[in-house]
């Protein structure tokens, strides 16, 4: 009888299920930006806009500080900084802000393939009211190529918007190289920068940013609450708004401030600035350790993206031959991503990965690790020694596996797409 | 996505995994789906060349834990049924046995498509026609 029991690996002593390896998607509060938060929540609940009294007062002020707060985590100045509700919010202000501020000057746009939707759905609506947007596509390491980005320009083009890491693979831009051929042509430089900031070094005037987006949720900071900034000197960037009301945030984004949230965003870009060298040294020990613990006990695996240019808790691996799906269900109590079409809501493959030119079964069989500032090497030990039992049996349980065991190219199999 | 917990025992247990002797008169083989669509079934079932009844079944299934479950299930049913009475099991008697969400339909249709790959190949190898089966099936009678 060939039944195959999956997944029996004991948990270790300082391992709790469900455990979280997914903050790529969102981190957990830091306890400490919890406690900065409090107060702003019961006692210092002014209206930051309130001129005329001390509750208005201590509001603004916790306001003010974060944005200080913010903007030395990205080498910029506090009057650059402009809160807003999220990065989507971020993006969507930079791109269509510019595109409307700047369409006298030219109606075009470049950005690239592996953007978030936050980015490619802006732009997509821009290009229905009039604007060119150029897709460029990436290289099978995720990266873009500079030479494709001059050809790309032309008189037309105002803003170029490329994203500083990806969610999904994690691979870093060359943002500075990116900049410095913006400013050379006269053209605008935004990135979503939400993955980056607060993991890596982001400094906006040595890489020649001109705006870019950050989120509080991804760097252990409160969800509901990001960034834009929007560089004020060498070039003095203006933006038109897309909310209305009463002129919060020098005009660029009306309504009422969120201030705990505020609060909360700026302690967590303070600690991240604090932290950043001692994490990023802890996560690639860690990142590195379960990499090698999955290929040391499995074949036909590989890390999709650039291994040199990549965020330090991001692992993508393909587990070529069991499909993402089944593999996530196999370690239900693991809480990490696949780029499966199974567990997308369009039933499609992630085009991350397909940018990436891998072909849609590689995309099926992908896992996105994200490891985090709370995350342990015990736990690391446990998800790899899970993972590679689940990869093991789904294996057994595949037919494609034992074909290419057996020696038969699957590639000339052919096959009936349904 | 949530599972019913006979998707879950399915895919903690799958039954009948492995692989019969494809080159065996006797066994008909069904190859469906593809590595590109996420998933790929393999069902093979080996049958009495006296009874036509089948007797054995085994599968293989790259895809989801819906897949995986669908394909297991139907080797348990075509066990011991008649090539006849194994062609009447249909995706949505899977479906219901399994309680499949509407986004998993396509792996039930999968499962019966195996079933009657698998069915085919065996007539192709013994050249039976629809008639000669149903004459054949008299005459066992």
């Amino acid at each position: 009888m060939s039944t195959t029991e999956i997944g029996n690996v004991s948990v270790p002593a300082g391992v709790n299920l469900p455990l979280y390896m997914d903050n790529h998607a969102t981190t957990p509060l830091d306890p400490r930006v919890l406690e900065a938060m409090m107060p702003y929540f019961t006692t210092v609940f002014g209206n930051a806009a309130s001129r005329n009294h001390s509750f208005g007062w201590e509001a603004e002020a916790g306001v003010e500080k974060a944005r200080e707060q913010v903007a030395k985590l990205i080498g910029a100045t506090a009057k650059e900084i402009i809160f807003t509700s999220g990065a989507t919010e971020s993006n969507n202000l930079a791109i269509k802000g510019i595109a409307e501020m700047y369409k006298e000057r030219g109606n075009h746009i470049i950005t690239q393939a592996t953007e978030h939707k936050a980015v490619l759905d802006t732009c997509k609506r821009l290009e229905k009211s009039g604007y060119r947007v150029t897709y460029l596509p990436v290289k099978a390491d995720g990266l873009i190529d500079i030479e494709d980005l001059k050809l790309a320009m032309d008189d037309k083009t105002i803003l170029v918007s490329i994203m500083f890491a990806n969610n999904e693979i994690g691979v870093i831009q060359p943002v500075a190289e990116i900049g410095k051929l913006c400013h050379e042509r006269g053209v605008l430089f935004h990135t979503d920068a939400v993955q980056a900031v607060g993991k890596i070094p982001v400094d906006v005037n040595a890489m020649n940013i001109d705006a870019l987006s950050l989120s509080g949720h991804k760097i252990y900071g409160p969800k509901g609450v990001g960034a834009l900034y929007v560089r004020r000197r060498n070039p003095r960037v203006q933006i038109s708004e897309q909310i209305n009301g009463g002129g919060h945030e020098r005009g660029m984004r009306s309504g009422t401030l969120n201030v705990p949230g505020i609060v909360g965003l700026g302690k967590a870009c303070e600690l991240a600035g604090e932290e950043m060298v001692a994490e990023t040294k802890r996560l690639i020990a860690l990142r590195d350790k379960l990499k090698a613990k999955l290929e040391g006990a499995l074949d036909y695996i590989h890390v999709n993206g650039s291994w040199e240019h990549r965020l330090p808790g991001n692992l993508n691996m393909s587990f070529v031959y069991v499909e993402g799906e089944s593999l996530l269900m196999g370690i239900n109590e693991i809480a990490v991503s696949s780029g499966s079409a199974c567990t997308s809501a369009t039933l499609e493959p992630s085009y991350v990965l397909k940018a990436l030119g891998l072909g849609d079964d590689v995309a099926h069989s992908s896992i996105r690790f994200g490891l985090g500032r709370f995350n342990t090497e015990a736990e690391v030990d446990y998800v790899a020694d899970k993972l590679i039992d689940v990869v093991q049996k789904l294996r057994e349980l595949s037919p494609l596996y034992e074909m290419v065991k057996e020696g038969i190219d699957i590639s000339k199999i052919e096959w009936q797409a349904h | 996505m949530a599972y019913s917990d006979k998707v879950i025992d399915h895919y903690n247990n799958p039954r009948n995994v492995g692989q019969l002797d494809k080159s065996s008169s006797e066994v008909g083989t069904g190859l469906v789906g593809a590595p590109e669509c996420g998933d790929v079934m393999r069902l093979q079932i080996k049958v009495n060349p006296e009874t036509q009844v089948i007797e054995e079944a085994k599968f293989k299934t790259f895809g989801c834990g819906s897949a995986i479950a669908s394909s297991s299930l139907a080797t348990e049913w075509v066990k011991g049924k008649t090539i006849e009475e194994a062609m009447q099991i249909t995706n949505t008697d899977i479906v219901k046995e399994l309680a499949l969400p509407p986004v998993k339909i396509h792996c039930s249709v999968l499962a019966e498509d195996a079933i009657r790959a698998a069915i085919g190949d065996w007539k192709k190898k013994n050249g039976v026609t629809e008639g000669a089966e149903v004459a054949q099936a008299v005459a066992a009678n």
